[in-house]
C-alpha cells in the first residue's frame, strides 16, 4: 500500500469513527468538576470557622481533598466518575491523587518497590518535574527582575 | 454564593480539559502536566491570583491552582530568603498536598485491590 493510499484509508475510517458526544462531556466535566469544588470549598470554609489561618486551611484542604480522591479510587468508585465525568475528575486535585492510587494499586503484584512505589509516579511523577522544575525557574526569574 | 462560584469557576476550568480531551489526542495524563505547567505561568505573572479571590476552592482544587501555588511559593522564597528561597518556596507551598498524597497513596494502594473493569 502506498503512502497516498494510506493517507486515504485513515481519512475513511476517522470519517467512520464515531464521535464523541461533544455537548454531554461538557455538561457532565462541567458539573462534576464544580461539585468537586464545591466539596473543596466546604472543607476549606470548615477548616477557616476552626480558626485555621488562609495557608493552613489551604493545605489542610490540599490534604483533605487528596485522601478523598485515593480513597475513592481504593474502592473503585473513582473510574466509575471518570467515566461520566471526563475532565471533570481528571482536572480537580482528586483526580491527581487517581493518578497515583490507580497505577500503585494495579501493579502491585511487581513488588513494593518497584510495583507499589515506583508506579505510584508514572504520571505524578512528570507532573512533579514540570511543576516543581518550573516553579524554581520562575523564583529564579523573579529574583533577576527586582 | 461562595460555593456557586467554586461551583462554575472550577466547572469551566474542567470544561476547557474536557474540550482538548475530545478534540486533540492528549490523554488524561498530558492535561494533568500541561494545565499544571499553565498554572504555574499564569501565577508567575500574577493572573491567576484575582481568580483565586473570585472563586476560591473553584480555582484552587483544579490542578492549575497547585500550578499556582508552585509559583507564588518560588516568588515568596524568593523575595524572603533569596536564591536559596527560590528553590525552596515552591515545594514548601505545596508540600501539605504532596506528602499527603504520598502516604496516603501508598497506604491505600496496599489495602485495596484493583476492581476488574467491565
Amino acid at each position: 500500500m502506498d503512502k497516498l493510499n494510506k493517507r486515504e484509508y485513515k481519512e475513511y475510517a476517522e470519517k467512520k469513527m464515531p464521535k464523541p458526544p461533544y455537548v454531554k462531556n461538557m455538561i457532565m466535566a462541567f458539573i462534576v468538576g464544580g461539585i468537586f469544588c464545591t466539596i473543596g470549598q466546604i472543607i476549606l470554609n470548615l477548616m477557616k470557622n476552626n480558626g485555621l489561618d488562609e495557608k493552613m486551611a489551604a493545605a489542610g484542604t490540599a490534604i483533605s481533598m487528596v485522601l478523598i480522591g485515593g480513597l475513592l479510587t481504593g474502592l473503585g468508585v473513582y473510574d466509575k466518575i471518570a467515566k461520566i465525568g471526563g475532565a471533570g475528575a481528571a482536572v480537580p486535585i482528586t483526580g491527581f491523587a487517581n493518578s497515583i492510587v490507580s497505577p500503585a494499586m494495579e501493579f502491585k503484584r511487581e513488588g513494593f518497590i518497584f510495583g507499589v512505589a515506583s508506579k505510584m509516579f508514572i504520571i505524578a511523577g512528570p507532573v512533579l518535574v514540570y511543576g516543581i522544575g518550573s516553579s524554581i525557574i520562575v523564583g529564579l526569574i523573579s529574583l533577576l527582575l527586582r | 454564593m461562595e460555593y456557586i462560584k467554586a461551583f462554575v469557576v472550577g466547572g469551566l476550568i474542567c470544561v476547557i480539559g474536557q474540550i482538548l480531551l475530545d478534540h486533540t489526542k492528549l490523554t488524561p495524563a498530558h492535561i494533568l502536566v500541561s494545565f499544571l505547567t499553565t498554572g504555574v505561568i499564569l501565577g508567575a505573572i500574577g493572573v491567576y491570583k484575582p481568580l483565586v479571590d473570585f472563586a476560591g476552592a473553584g480555582a484552587t482544587i483544579p490542578i492549575t491552582g497547585f500550578g499556582n501555588s508552585l509559583a507564588q511559593g518560588a516568588i515568596e522564597g524568593a523575595r524572603t530568603k533569596g536564591l536559596i528561597g527560590a528553590f525552596t518556596g515552591g515545594i514548601e507551598a505545596t508540600g501539605a498536598g504532596i506528602a499527603a498524597i504520598i502516604l496516603f497513596g501508598y497506604i491505600i494502594a496496599i489495602i485495596f485491590d484493583p476492581k476488574t473493569k467491565d
